[in-house]
């Protein structure tokens, strides 16, 4: 009993770290249809730079207490990130607006690996101790079942951001630009909005939760290095799809989905399978869930039916 | 072509035969990627003992003989590991000290038997090496086939009969691991769980949980130490009392700084094969390897050493530099080297070769008695 | 070939049957210069090929029929580990090539079918982010089927793989004329090699021009414009990932026999990317700039390689970018450089229905 209650423990913290960076892919989606592949590698920089400041300000003020010292590496790590995405769409993205589908997508891979080599030639290929300035030392909550602060942390942050984004989206006039813009940009412009502002506003947006995912995921593991971005990219993808891209409450719903099936189907296919499969096959999950929920209900568990041709 | 080639070796023939012959030795490692650091200090180890045998002077077959070192990168990937090997092979080399990796040296040995070159690993553990059949395969350390058993060995001594297993399946995490389950199981342990995550994950909270819910006196990973590091972390964030046990890829500074404050003294051990520089019975090669390269020996680069100067002896002992007249005197060597005695069994592996175990002891690894 | 001849200077524009001459001849001869340089450099040309097969093999996939694939190197996977399963002491049973060639290319090909059959239905950045999927799940299996039953021998790979046997004679083996010459085994697998790359090449650009080739090209413009006038978009679909999957199988087995150790990790999604880079770069749809792209990738971080290392220590006295950096940025860069400034690649397609350039530029094709 435990043991279910820690996995799903387990898989909510990984599923709310999915749907942490799942945020960000829907975002950009849900406005330009494009699947922003560089989204992963955009964590992975947030993250390092974030590393950069944290080593920094703990060596000029050491008496800065945890938590500052936290702000202050996600102070930096965001607008740098934030530039980093406006960045990318003005110089690659932009251009190939009104291309077909295929061409910004090789593009966005090309991205993908640029930045992860620029990340190899300026932080090489080590792997970074990340200072873990939320504790980890876990709680109880109940007998044998354990959970730590930084977990529930993340937990709480990507809910708060999600709630946030929700409102943005749906409340604010900038929200109402972007949702007429994801209509179509093109009569969207006609009818006074700035699409080109807003575009690059959601990229912005969208680099810097990554940036904030990516200095969650580092202070959880406590590791950071140039190619952590490409797992949980990959993965907060399939949670967005999974949940209905375009569709921030379907990322949220979805990353916690993905969480729980892997942590549940990890921990238990192997008396499932009579001992054929067993956790090795972990990575699988994600593609199998995807591979379905495109053949059966390619608009995700909350999408709405969009038009088919693009 | 062949015709100019053989040109050309009889016009460099010619021209050197008058003062010394020119033998080129070949050495493979990872000299830029993640692994660097340690290819670096392996080709340190072979230009090292090349140097020493260029000024002591040797005379093979009557001619004085210079030697000549061949540095490659095979970046620790398998299809650079056998275009490296090509390359050796034309450059005409007479023996190869490498390569460093398992994953490597493997296929490229195919190219180095074929081509009748002689080459000795310094370091890959992998035991399917030497058990290809090549005659010229030879290493000069012990192999996770003698690893897994002398880890699993301490562990069933000193640790505990229940026994986690988690590997990360690569070829080395994978080969040590199951070496180690077969000789917990032959030595009446029980292997609790066997659970797997692979050599990119950061996240093995769910294996772990499955792990602790049977309870284990020791948890063994076969990996590296990008992942031991957030493992033993990870152990801790469970609550898991289990002993954490890791093979040669744990035995590293690396793995302290990586697991920070989660690993305790008393609970985390590594075993590495070789005897730990501490104990070296030539106590003299630390300081002179400092000296040359002004920098501190990392691994394997006194196996790299020893390597070379166990070939050099061969072709002393046969009185020729062909790879097929000294061979037969090499599977008989007995050369005292800086790491213990060098000889070799049938199939080209370290006889009696050592195993160390190390636990982790004020801040670092300590080797244990 | 036609494209291929009008990259020669001078005479491609002016006397193409000496341009053709050219080329053949430096196909011809180009090993044997390379051999001056050192064979090391014909394993290089060999590796070459095999990437030109599977980036025809790709092109007819994403160039042709506009599938954007990145889970093709899962079908270079089945043909190799076929190899692997056919002809080694794996399992003890060493096949000649002429049965396990064509068994490899079948598997990939069933392989491709039941990738197709799922994705049918998706378009563009979907079907690309499952057939990344399907690629991974393909190397994982691998990577784990040695449990419970040893299938694939998991991470160590299976080594020890019969060498191409050609009705009785060893490619690898060189073949000794006299004493003092010999003919490399290298230079035995280029011919080999290019012997089937003429053939898949040859094949490529018979079906391009075909009935099957316009519809695929009908179906990348506007595959709803292609099902109005009465093409079986499906069917068309399954053809193009089962006919790919071909050359890749192809070139999975002649992989497994020519390097004769195969493991799951030469079959990462970097190698997908890598075909998908050479395709991109030398100009999807066009045959002959896939050639170009795919000789010029495979052999540029070569030389970067063997000249950038001496190069940055001469000059700063340390390796500052390592060539496996180097390599990567080189691809990085051709794939977004390419899309941005000459979406049709290094050498835009002639052919009628080859033009994804106008595609991509989104104006209208034909009159």
């Amino acid at each position: 009993m435990e043991t279910l209650l820690q996995q799903i423990i387990n898989g909510l913290v990984v599923g709310s770290m999915y749907a942490l960076v799942a945020l960000g892919y829907t975002m950009v989606y849900g406005i330009l249809g494009l699947i922003n592949f560089a989204h992963g590698d955009i964590l992975m920089i947030g993250a390092l730079v974030a590393l950069q400041a944290i080593t920094f300000a703990q060596h000029t003020w050491p008496h800065l207490g945890a938590l500052p010292t936290l702000a202050f590496g996600l102070v930096v790590a965001v607008p740098v990130s934030m530039l980093m995405g406006y960045v990318i769409e003005r110089a690659a993205y932009r251009r190939l607006r009104n291309a077909p589908r295929l061409a910004p997508l090789i593009t966005a891979i090309g991205v993908s690996f640029l930045l992860q080599t620029i990340a190899m030639i300026v932080w090489g290929r080590n792997y970074y101790s990340f200072p873990q300035l939320i504790s980890t030392t876990p709680l109880q909550p109940v007998k044998g079942v354990y959970i730590a602060p930084v977990q529930i942390v993340i937990l709480i942050v990507s809910a708060v951001l999600m709630a946030a984004l929700i409102v943005l989206v749906n409340k604010t006039r900038i929200g109402r630009a972007m949702r007429a813009t994801a209509e179509n940009h093109r009569i969207a412009s006609l009818m006074g909005v700035d699409a080109n502002a807003i575009i690059s506003l959601t990229f912005v947006i969208g680099s810097g939760l990554a940036a904030i995912a990516g200095v969650m995921i580092a202070s959880n593991y406590g590791i950071a290095h140039s190619t952590m971005g490409t797992l949980p990219g990959l993965k907060a993808f399939t949670a967005a799809v999974l949940g209905g891209i375009g569709n921030l409450g379907g990322a949220m719903l979805g990353g916690i989905l993905l969480g729980l099936v892997e942590s549940i189907g990890a921990g238990y296919i192997e008396q499932f399978s009579f001992g054929f499969f067993n956790s090795s096959y972990q990575d699988i999950f994600a593609f199998v869930i995807l591979g379905v929920v495109l053949v059966f209900r390619p608009t995700g568990l909350l999408g709405e039916r969009v038009a088919d041709r693009a | 072509m062949k015709k100019t080639m053989i040109a050309l070796a009889m016009l460099a023939f010619g021209t050197v035969h008058a003062q010394e012959m020119v033998v080129k030795i070949g050495s493979s490692a990872p000299l830029t990627g993640a692994q660097a650091h340690l290819g670096k200090d392996t080709e340190n180890g072979v230009r090292l003992a090349i140097e020493d045998a260029n000024a002591k002077g040797v005379v093979v077959g009557g001619k004085k003989v210079k030697f000549e070192l061949v540095g490659e990168d095979d970046q620790a990937d398998p299809k650079q590991g056998t275009a490296v090997a090509q390359r050796l092979v034309d450059a005409g080399v007479k023996a190869v000290i490498g390569h460093m990796n398992s994953g490597t040296t493997i296929p490229a040995s195919r190219i180095y038997n074929q081509a009748g070159i002689v080459m000795i690993s310094p370091s890959a553990t992998n035991p399917t090496l030497t058990q290809q059949g090549f005659e010229n395969v030879f290493r000069v350390m012990a192999h996770d086939g003698k690893q897994g058993p002398a880890a699993a060995k301490f562990a069933l001594s000193k640790l505990g009969k229940k026994v986690a297993v988690i590997d990360d399946r690569s070829a080395y995490g994978q080969g040590l691991a199951d070496e180690f389950e077969k000789a917990v199981k032959a030595g009446g342990g029980t292997v609790t769980t066997r659970e797997f995550t692979t050599d990119k994950a950061t996240d093995f909270m769910t294996i772990l949980t499955k792990v602790k819910s049977q309870n284990p006196d020791v948890i063994f990973f076969g990996g590296m130490d990008p992942q031991g590091g957030p493992m033993v972390k990870q152990v801790k964030q469970l609550g898991i009392e289990a002993k954490f046990l890791m093979g040669d890829g744990g035995c590293t500074p690396e793995l302290i700084k990586l697991a920070g404050d989660a690993i305790k003294e008393g609970s985390a051990f590594c075993t590495q094969p070789g005897v730990p520089l501490e104990q070296l019975p030539d106590q003299n090669f630390k300081a002179r390897f400092l000296k040359r390269f002004n920098a501190e020996v990392q691994a394997y680069s006194p196996y790299a050493y020893d390597a070379t100067l166990t070939v050099i002896d061969a072709m002393k002992t046969a009185g020729s530099v062909e790879p097929a007249k000294y061979l037969p005197a090499l599977k008989k060597i007995q050369h005292k080297g800086v790491t213990g005695m060098i000889k070799f069994d049938e199939k080209g592996d370290l006889k009696d070769g050592a195993i160390t175990v190390y636990a982790f002891k004020a801040g670092k690894w300590e080797p244990l008695k | 070939m036609d494209e291929l001849v009008r990259i020669v200077p001078y005479f491609g524009t002016h006397n193409p049957k000496v341009a053709r001459a050219i080329v053949l001849a430096l196909i011809l001869v180009a090993p044997i210069l390379a051999l001056g340089i050192g064979p090391a450099w014909v394993r290089i040309l060999d590796f070459a090929l095999l990437y030109v097969m599977l980036a025809v093999g790709l092109n007819l996939v994403v160039g042709f029929a506009g599938l954007l694939d990145l889970g093709y190197i899962a079908f270079y996977a089945v043909g190799a580990y076929t190899w692997a399963f056919l002809a080694s002491p794996h399992f003890g049973v060493h096949l000649p090539f002429w049965i396990v060639l064509p068994l490899g290319a079948g598997f990939a090909a069933l392989a491709g079918v039941i990738l197709g059959f799922p994705v049918l239905r998706l378009r563009g950045d979907y079907l690309a982010i499952v057939t990344l999927g399907f690629g991974e799940i393909v190397r994982i299996f691998m990577n784990n089927l040695n449990h419970p039953i040893n299938i694939t021998n998991g991470p160590q790979g299976i080594n020890m793989l019969d060498s191409l046997h050609i009705f009785g004679w060893d490619v690898s083996r060189r073949i000794v004329i006299t004493d003092s010459f010999s003919i490399n085994s290298l230079l035995l697998y280029y011919y080999v090699f290019l012997a089937f790359v003429t053939l898949s090449v040859i094949l490529v650009q018979r079906l391009q021009v075909s009935r099957i080739g316009r519809a695929w090209a009908a179906i990348r413009d506007d595959d709803l414009a292609a099902k109005a006038v009465g093409i079986n978009v499906r069917n068309c679909k399954l053809l193009a990932f089962a006919m790919g999957a071909t050359f890749g199988g192809v070139a999975g087995g002649l992989f497994g026999a020519f390097q004769g150790f195969v493991s799951p990790e030469s079959f990462s999604l970097m190698e997908s990317i890598i075909v998908l880079a050479m395709v991109v770069f030398g100009g999807m749809g066009n045959i002959g700039g896939v050639i170009i792209g795919a000789l010029l990738l495979s052999w540029l971080p070569e030389v970067l390689r063997s000249y950038a290392v001496p190069m940055q220590t001469a000059l700063f006295g340390q390796v500052l970018l390592d060539p496996e950096i180097l390599r990567m940025l080189v691809y990085a860069l051709a794939l977004i450089f390419m899309m941005l400034l000459r979406p049709s690649g290094l050498m835009p397609a002639h052919s009628r229905y080859s033009r994804p350039d106008l595609v991509l530029a989104n104006k209208r094709v034909g009159p």
